[in-house]
């Protein structure tokens, strides 16, 4: 018995040195890289230009605007779409926020967020559209959004590096990556979970193609899709602080910061910070989501909040 | 009355060679062996039959059997493999796409079992919804939207969104959605399958009451035999993909093609079904009601025929009365050998006539209680022929017998 083991092991080494050959994957994948950097360099510099336009004035737009009017609009937005508590919430929060000194770092990552967003429903918006039409694309596009979404988020950083160097490019590159594969999936399955019969129900009043997508699809699948771009910000909020390591700067600074220098309390107000913003930006989207029929409009909504006695939240 | 709508020989396979599976049945193979061996289901199999303009046909059968894959022919919503249909002579398998779609915004329109309303739209949208995309004018769009609500009786309700609504104001909601478009044919896909059936009954009246109105060319999709009966003009009934009887609701309930068809009529009451007409028997010796014909010769024709009573009308056919051998005895014993009675004095006394189209559920009991047959009459007073309570009981027993 004790005999057999050894042998069975050995056995299995001779098996192994004999059969498995080294792929060489991460060669191959350097050499891809480089490869892409020769030859692809112009494609580069072309997406790094535009993504570094819309990310630098984002981020310079929102560090522009007056912190009261930040906390203004954000303030009536949330009045508006969800109600007087977390209006209350929004203010108390900004608040904390520029008392911690963060507030620079704060407009810097809602701008880069934003901009990272943007970028990943505009690509990711149509890949799920188009997936839900095609099997076949669905088929494809599936185990690349796995893997977009499974490995490690620091695994992104180094070929954003060699492409678009350091800085607050890159960092919205690995950001979009990482951040759209949510609103692809949700765009698919939101439109492929309209009911049968609506769609034959399009189609059987003579919908062509778009409308059927613009007056069926698109509005029954709203919910769906709200749900993925609420994902698609929290994921990039939360790649934020990842890629302030290659210098995206924002407020994964203080973080990064906390963390190299064991500084506990200025990592904690970083973090408390993203936190501020995630919950914010969450709730805001989220609000999008859910239909807001005769819901009452905003001049309703502050008329009751002004006029009310504490207790109008109900409408 | 013309042809709006004609199905022929039409073909339907599900699976990834569906040539191969009509060469099959082409030889003859049966849907269960082309299963077998490809894979492949014969959804509908050869189905043929004729809309009249301003029928409603419907198209009965168990789930399973086609039924729904044949309404979807119809407007092309699952192309046919095989075979033509034709609408107002045009057929429409042949159409292009561009075409396809401009028949369906102007010429046929259809009504689903889950209402399949849009719920980020209001009532009004939603009933204007096929005008929308066809490109209809905004003003133009709510007017006819109105309308179509206004026929259906839910013009009040046409600012609410549709999970406002009950089931049955619902479908009100979705047929006003397919009248407002103004189709010439109105597919019906189980409308009212998902409805209590209480509210069912009260839209199959909307329906008949909308039809009333403005007939239209109605194709009526359902599982459920009563609803046939009481909505469709004429129905087919579908059995595993083929089409095995197409009649009146009359001549299906007489006639059942088969033991399928007739197992729809197992535990179902048919006497509402039946009329009066349907059953009245022209077998009584009957007296032409002229100047001259005597008691006497009353009395002699029944004891010639060995008949207890007789039915006399005139000579346009129009019922006039009954006499029995009893009644004509004693009238002639009363007047005495001279005196020569009108035949309207023999008459019996209780016997009234029915109208030919009074279902036999109304008529039961009258011909129950009525010692004598009971004539029926056509609206315009015109002898149809007796129910007797042998005739009764013999439908019954044969309507028990066929549901067994």
């Amino acid at each position: 018995m004790i005999g057999f083991s050894a042998d069975t092991a050995s056995f299995w080494q001779s098996l192994q040195e004999r059969f498995v050959i080294d792929l060489k994957i991460g060669e191959g994948f350097t050499a891809l890289v480089d490869f892409m950097r020769e030859h692809f360099g112009l494609l580069f510099d072309a997406i790094a230009a535009t993504i570094s336009f819309v990310a630098d004035n984002l981020t310079i737009f929102f560090n522009f605007l007056p912190a009261p009017l930040v906390f203004g609009l954000l303030a009536v937005l949330a009045l508006w779409r969800v109600g007087w508590r977390f209006a209350l919430f929004v203010l108390v929060a900004l608040y904390v926020v520029m008392s911690m000194g963060l507030w620079p770092e704060s407009m810097d990552t809602l701008g880069l967020v934003i901009a990272a967003t943007l970028a990943a429903l505009g690509v990711g918006l149509p890949t799920g559209i188009a997936m839900a039409k095609s099997d076949m694309l669905q088929a494809i596009v599936r185990p690349v959004l796995d893997f977009m979404q499974t490995l490690p988020a620091f695994v992104y950083l180094i070929p954003a590096v060699i492409f678009f160097g350091t800085g607050r490019v890159p960092g919205t590159i690995a950001t979009v990556v990482f951040a759209m594969p949510p609103c692809v999936r949700l765009m698919n399955l939101g439109i492929r979970q309209v009911p049968v019969e609506n769609v034959e129900a399009g189609r059987a009043f003579g919908c062509n193609g778009a409308q059927l997508l613009f007056k069926v699809e698109l509005p029954l699948a709203l919910p769906s899709i709200m749900a993925g771009i609420n994902q698609t910000i929290m994921l990039a909020l939360s790649m934020v602080v990842i890629a302030s390591m290659i210098g995206a700067g924002g407020l994964g600074d203080p973080v990064l910061a906390g963390i190299q220098q064991l500084r506990l309390g200025i990592g904690f107000e970083g973090g408390l910070g993203v936190v501020i913003l995630a919950i914010i930006l969450d709730r805001l989207t989220q609000s999008f989501g859910q239909r807001n029929k005769r819901g009452a409009g905003l001049l309703t909504r502050l008329k009751t909040f002004f006029s009310r006695n504490g207790k109008a939240d109900a409408t | 009355m013309s042809t709006k709508l004609s199905v022929e020989h039409v073909y339907k396979v599900f699976g990834a060679h569906p040539k191969r599976a009509l060469e099959r049945i082409e030889r003859g193979e049966g849907k269960d062996a082309i299963f077998a061996e490809t894979g492949m289901t014969v959804g509908v199999s050869d189905a043929s039959f004729e809309v009249q303009e301003g029928e409603i046909f419907v198209v009965m059968g168990l789930s399973g059997s086609g039924k729904s894959t044949l309404v979807r022919m119809l407007n092309r919503l699952i192309e046919p493999t095989a075979g033509a249909i034709r609408i107002d002579g045009r057929d429409i398998t042949r159409m292009t796409r561009r075409e396809l779609i401009e028949l369906r915004r102007r010429e046929i329109s259809m009504v689903f079992q889950s209402f399949a309303l849009m719920p980020h739209q209001t009532v009004l949208e939603n009933t204007a919804f096929g005008l929308n995309v066809a490109g209809t004018s905004s003003s133009e769009r709510e007017k006819r939207a109105l309308d179509a609500l206004d026929a259906v009786g839910l013009k009040a309700n046409a600012d609410s969104f549709p999970d406002e609504l009950s089931g049955g104001m619902k479908q009100r909601v979705g047929l006003a959605r397919a009248l407002a478009v103004d189709p010439g044919i109105l597919l019906m896909d189980e409308a009212f399958s998902a409805l209590d059936p209480l509210i069912r009954t009260e839209m199959q009246d909307e329906l008949l009451r909308l039809q009333a109105e403005q007939s239209r060319t109605v194709v009526f999709i359902t599982h459920d035999l009563d609803e046939a009966m009481r909505v469709g003009d004429r129905i087919a009934i579908m059995e595993a993909g083929e089409v095995v009887q197409v009649g009146t609701p009359e001549e299906i309930v007489r006639e059942p093609a088969n033991d399928y068809v007739r197992s729809f009529f197992r535990g179902v009451d048919v006497t509402h079904v039946f009329t009066a007409a349907d059953i009245a028997r022209r077998d009584q010796i009957t007296v032409i009601e002229r100047v001259g014909v005597s008691l006497r010769a009353a009395l002699s024709r029944l004891q010639e025929h060995d008949r207890p009573v007789a039915v006399v009308h005139d000579r346009e056919r129009r019922y006039q009365g009954m006499v029995s051998v009893e009644s004509l005895t004693e009238r002639i014993d009363a007047l005495g050998r001279r005196e020569e009675g009108a035949i309207e004095e023999a008459f019996v006394p209780g016997v009234e006539p029915v109208a030919a189209d009074r279902p036999l559920t109304e008529i039961m009991t009258q011909v129950a209680e009525c010692p004598w047959p009971v004539p029926v009459v056509d609206e315009h007073g015109r002898y149809r022929g007796t129910i007797s309570r042998a005739t009764l009981l013999h439908t019954l027993n044969r309507t028990e017998a066929s549901a067994a």
